[in-house]
C-alpha cells in the first residue's frame, strides 16, 4: 500500500494533476496531461524513486496505472 | 569549458573518438570512455587523468548489444546520476556495390551505426530528462548527406543518423536537451589511412581547402556542441569537411 501511494504521487507529479485522478483505470492519453513527454518524465521519476532501470519494452507497455503496478512487480517492487 | 560536466563518448580508442576524448578531458569533463576492444583505453585514460587532472572511466561494451549497454548504464549511474553529454561516435563501415549488397551487411552496419546510437540515447536521455539538461552529439558523415560510390550501406546508416538526430532534437527540446550531428568529410584517421594513394588523390581533388581534415578539427566542433557556446543550437548537422563536394 505504501508503494501504491508512492507511485500515485509520482504519477500526479509527472502529469501535474491531483492524486485523486490517479486510479487503476487511468490509461495513457486518456487525459491530456498523460502525453508522450509526460510519460518520459514519469519513467525517470519512477526509476529514481524505486532505484530501478526500466527496460524499453516496459516503458512502452506502461499504458495504465494498473499496468504500471504489474510491471513494477517484475522489478521487485511490492504492492 | 566542461568543468562539472559528465560525458559519455563511444568508440574512443582511436581516430575521431580519441581526439574528442582528449579535448573533453582537457576541458575538465568527467568522462565515461567507451570502446569495444577490451583494454584499449586503460593506458590512455590514466595518461589523460595525469595530464589534465580529471577522471576518465574506461568502459568496454558493444553499443549494438542492448544487454551490454544496459549493464554499462547501471555501472555509469552507480557512479553518477548526472549525464550532461553523450557523443555517439562508434561506427563501422562495410563497403559494397549495389549488386553485391546483402541484408546481412545492412544488419551489421545498422546494428552499430543506427541502433547503437538509439540504445545509447534511450538510456542517457533518462538522466538528461531528469536533470533538464543535456547535449547529444551524433557523428554522421558527409557520405550520409551526399552518398558515395560503393558505400550504399554506410551512407544509408549515416543518413539515418541525421534523421534520428533531427527527430530526437524535436522530442527532447522540451527538456532542454540539444541533439546535433557532425558530418565529417575526409578525415585523416586509421580507417582512411588504409586507402590507396590514388583514392586519396581523387578525394583531395574534391576538397576546396586542398587538404584532409584532422581528427582534432572534428573534436573542436564536438566541444562546441557539447558546451554552452552552442546553447541555442539543436537539430543541426555541422559539416566539418573543408568544403568538400562528392
Amino acid at each position: 500500500m505504501e508503494n501504491e501511494l508512492k507511485l500515485k504521487k509520482l504519477f500526479a507529479e509527472a502529469f501535474g494533476v491531483d492524486e485523486s485522478i490517479i486510479v487503476d483505470e487511468l490509461t495513457y492519453k486518456s487525459i491530456e496531461q498523460w502525453d508522450s513527454l509526460a510519460h518520459m518524465i514519469l519513467i525517470t521519476l519512477i526509476e529514481e524513486a524505486f532505484n530501478i532501470m526500466i527496460e524499453t519494452e516496459d516503458v512502452i507497455d506502461m499504458s495504465s496505472f494498473l499496468k504500471a503496478k504489474e510491471i513494477l512487480k517484475k522489478y521487485k517492487v511490492e504492492f | 569549458m566542461l568543468h562539472d560536466k559528465y560525458a559519455i563518448i563511444t568508440g574512443c580508442a582511436q581516430g575521431i573518438g580519441k581526439s574528442i576524448l582528449d579535448i573533453f578531458a582537457k576541458n575538465g569533463a568527467t568522462i565515461f570512455a567507451n570502446d569495444i576492444v577490451h583494454g584499449s583505453l586503460d593506458e590512455y585514460s590514466c595518461l589523460l587523468e595525469q595530464k589534465y587532472g580529471t577522471k576518465v572511466y574506461p568502459m568496454y561494451f558493444d553499443v549494438s548489444k542492448k544487454d551490454e549497454v544496459r549493464e554499462a548504464f547501471i555501472n555509469i549511474f552507480s557512479i553518477s546520476k548526472q549525464i550532461d553529454i553523450l557523443v555517439n561516435n562508434a561506427g563501422i563501415s562495410i563497403d559494397s556495390l549495389l549488386p553485391f549488397v546483402t541484408q546481412d551487411m545492412f544488419n551489421k552496419v545498422f546494428e552499430t551505426n543506427v541502433f547503437g546510437v538509439i540504445n545509447m540515447m534511450q538510456y542517457a536521455s533518462k538522466a538528461m530528462i531528469k536533470n533538464k539538461y543535456g547535449s547529444i552529439i551524433n557523428i554522421s558523415s558527409i557520405i550520409g548527406i551526399h552518398g558515395n560510390y560503393g558505400q550504399l550501406v554506410y551512407s544509408s546508416s549515416k543518413a539515418a543518423v541525421i534523421g534520428l538526430t533531427k527527430s530526437t532534437a524535436k522530442e527532447l527540446s522540451n527538456f532542454n536537451i540539444r541533439v546535433n550531428a557532425i558530418a565529417p568529410g575526409f578525415i585523416d584517421t586509421p580507417m582512411t589511412q588504409k586507402l590507396s594513394s590514388s583514392i586519396k588523390e581523387n578525394y583531395l581533388k574534391n576538397i576546396k581547402m586542398h587538404r584532409f581534415g584532422d581528427t582534432e578539427e572534428v573534436a573542436k566542433c564536438a566541444l562546441f556542441l557539447a558546451s554552452n557556446l552552442s546553447s541555442y543550437v539543436s537539430g543541426s548537422v555541422l559539416g566539418v569537411d573543408g568544403c568538400m563536394s562528392i
